[in-house]
């Protein structure tokens, strides 16, 4: 069924009537990175307040593929569940050439982690939940119909202006972040441009919804006889409405593309019939761009308005919801006086860092999928062509890598023995804990965990201990009998030994506020 | 120190360059590259070192310019 959109109502603001006292954070966008950047801060206390010039959900299904390093972010801020329940939960990939399947992956789920590899929701439902928690969030103050018009900034504050259908009005605050997407109005305001590769190379994007008895499965076409020499993709989401992605070449005319008369037909070649709705349509133009810098002082870009991605690969959405991870508990500090300014450069180098492993990752996958004619179209023939007989060959096929967290590069103590997965600058992987999961105990402060060993109290450092399970043995100890962790607010860790040594802990938690 | 061997590392060179041409025998020009370009992606996963991947490109380009 199609989505039912509800408008969110305008409150006339305070600021149009009296001046509003100096704001801690404004967040531009009430899309999914402004929101959980909201609900990331609130959970370390920080009031914010979001400002969208709309006042409805996304208006078609968007990013749909949230990894599982998404819902854990989304988990921690209250609608991880919510999502993976409403979410079709997938695994099956199957690649085709022409009309023949080449080759299928499965995402093994991993047994031991809460979430699953990947879950497919349209962004509304995920802009939905997440309205309605900040709604119930004291901390979080979301006005729809207010326009940003200007932003400008100070030795003071960030100063913001701000159209709504009652008037402008002026709001100071401490910092601005700007969630406002891939054409940020901010990034223009403050005179920025993206850097970076632009393809010429069009998509169209198409969500039907259709009775089907369709797995749950990723499917991947190179050049398919129902739209021959170009890539095609059908991914499922809930309510029966499916993603076709058709490649259409730089010559289409997006306008003409978009009307009906025009899609239905080549939907009804991809699904063989004609019995279905669509449900929203748009073309896109493959991007890999960036900014170069993603902190200009009190001014803070998050998500599309600081990268952008071609999407097969699935790294838009969750892409900015780890620069929300990496963001929240910095700024939080950096209010409250218990880091510097200067930690926001390390916010600032790990996601340009984690933007440009997926613009590497994001060519790759344009090359492949639309190579250029000569070498470029012949190799990757030759790959598909191998893959049905090699097996090794298979892993040429790129049709999107998808999304995993970078590890973050740092000179930090490591002890190399211990396993790999869990090296300084990962994700602490997840595991059973007791009745629950270790991603629950960590998160929102800086955690020792310490396995084998016993350590003394710290100050501002909570520790955790658990008995060692083959979880635990597996991910943190390996062939070691003791380990210490020392894991940052946003579950990264931070450094690791396998012996006690209190002074190099103390050493590393400065590091970590950048306290020298 | 290289990682790619640049000397004499083939039994039967003669033979070799034989069964090269013959592998290609009857086939177009254009299918012939395509032949080449699976050989390259065999013999790369085959030998499966980026070092010596990466030497062996550039030794291949060289004096193209």
């Amino acid at each position: 069924m199609a989505y039912s959109y509800q408008p969110y109502p305008f409150v006339s603001p305070p600021g149009l009537t009296a001046p509003e006292s100096r704001h801690k954070v404004v967040i531009v966008g009430a899309g999914p990175i402004g929101l959980a950047a909201a609900l990331e801060l609130a959970i370390y206390g920080v009031a914010s307040t979001v400002l969208d010039d709309n006042n409805v959900v996304s208006v078609g299904s968007r990013a749909i593929c949230w990894s599982k390093r998404a819902l854990e972010i989304l988990d921690r801020i209250g609608i991880g569940a919510r999502c993976v329940k409403k979410g079709v939960t997938w695994k099956v990939g199957r690649t085709h050439h022409r009309d023949r399947e080449v080759f299928s992956f499965d995402l093994l789920p991993e047994a031991g982690h809460k979430m699953p590899a990947f879950v497919n929701l349209q962004q509304y439902y995920v802009e939905e939940y997440l309205i309605e928690a900040v709604q119930a969030n004291p901390l979080v103050d979301v006005r729809f119909n207010n326009k940003v018009t200007n932003v400008a900034q100070n030795d003071d504050c960030a100063v913001v202006e701000i159209e709504t259908p009652d008037g402008a009005y002026t709001l100071e605050s401490e910092f601005v972040i700007a969630c406002d997407g891939a054409n940020s109005p901010v990034r223009n305001m403050l005179g920025l441009e993206f850097e970076g590769e632009l393809f010429e190379e069009r998509f169209l994007i198409a969500d039907i919804e259709m009775q089907a008895d369709t797995p749950s499965e990723r499917w991947f076409w190179f050049e398919p006889t129902f739209h021959p020499g170009q890539s095609a993709l059908l991914h499922k989401q809930p309510d029966n409405i499916y993603r076709i992605d058709l490649q259409l070449g730089w010559d289409a005319d997006p306008d003409k593309e978009r009307r009906s008369e025009n899609v239905i037909p080549r939907i009804e070649k991809v699904v063989g019939h004609g019995d279905f709705r669509i449900d929203w349509v748009s073309v896109y133009t493959f991007q890999c761009r960036r900014l170069r810098d993603f902190v200009h002082g009190r001014v803070i870009f998050a998500g599309d308005s600081a990268h952008i991605v071609s999407p097969f690969g699935a790294r838009g959405g969750n892409s900015g919801l780890q620069d929300v991870d990496a963001l929240g508990w910095r700024l939080a500090a950096v209010l409250d006086g218990r880091a510097p300014a200067r930690i926001l450069d390390d916010y600032n180098a790990e996601r340009t860092y984690g933007a440009d492993e997926n613009l590497v990752n994001s060519s790759r996958a344009t090359k492949f999928m639309t190579p250029a004619d000569g070498i470029e179209r012949l190799f990757r023939d030759q790959v598909l062509a191998l893959a049905g007989k090699a097996p090794f060959a298979r892993n040429w096929v790129n049709s999107g890598r998808l999304s995993v967290p970078c590890v973050y590069p740092t000179i930090a103590d490591d002890v190399t023995v211990l396993p790999r997965v869990s090296r300084p600058g990962s994700v602490a992987p997840d595991a059973p804990l007791g009745d629950g999961w270790l991603s629950e105990i960590l998160g929102r402060r800086v955690v020792l965990l310490a396995l084998g060993c016993k350590v003394p109290e710290m100050s501002g450092v909570v520790t955790v201990s658990s008995e060692i399970t083959g979880y635990l043995r597996d991910r943190y100890l390996g062939a070691e009998s003791v380990a210490i962790y020392l894991i940052r607010p946003d579950q990264i860790v931070a450094a690791r030994w396998s012996y006690l040594d209190p002074a190099a802990i103390s050493n590393a938690v400065g590091n970590i506020w950048r306290n020298e | 120190m290289t990682a790619l061997i640049n000397t004499k590392n083939l039994q039967d060179h003669d033979g070799f360059y034989a069964d090269l041409l013959d592998t290609h025998a009857g086939l177009s020009e254009q299918n012939s590259h395509a032949l080449n370009a699976q050989l390259i992606l065999v013999l790369a996963n085959h030998i499966g070192d980026r070092q010596v991947l990466r030497e062996a490109l550039s030794l291949a380009r060289q004096n193209f310019g």
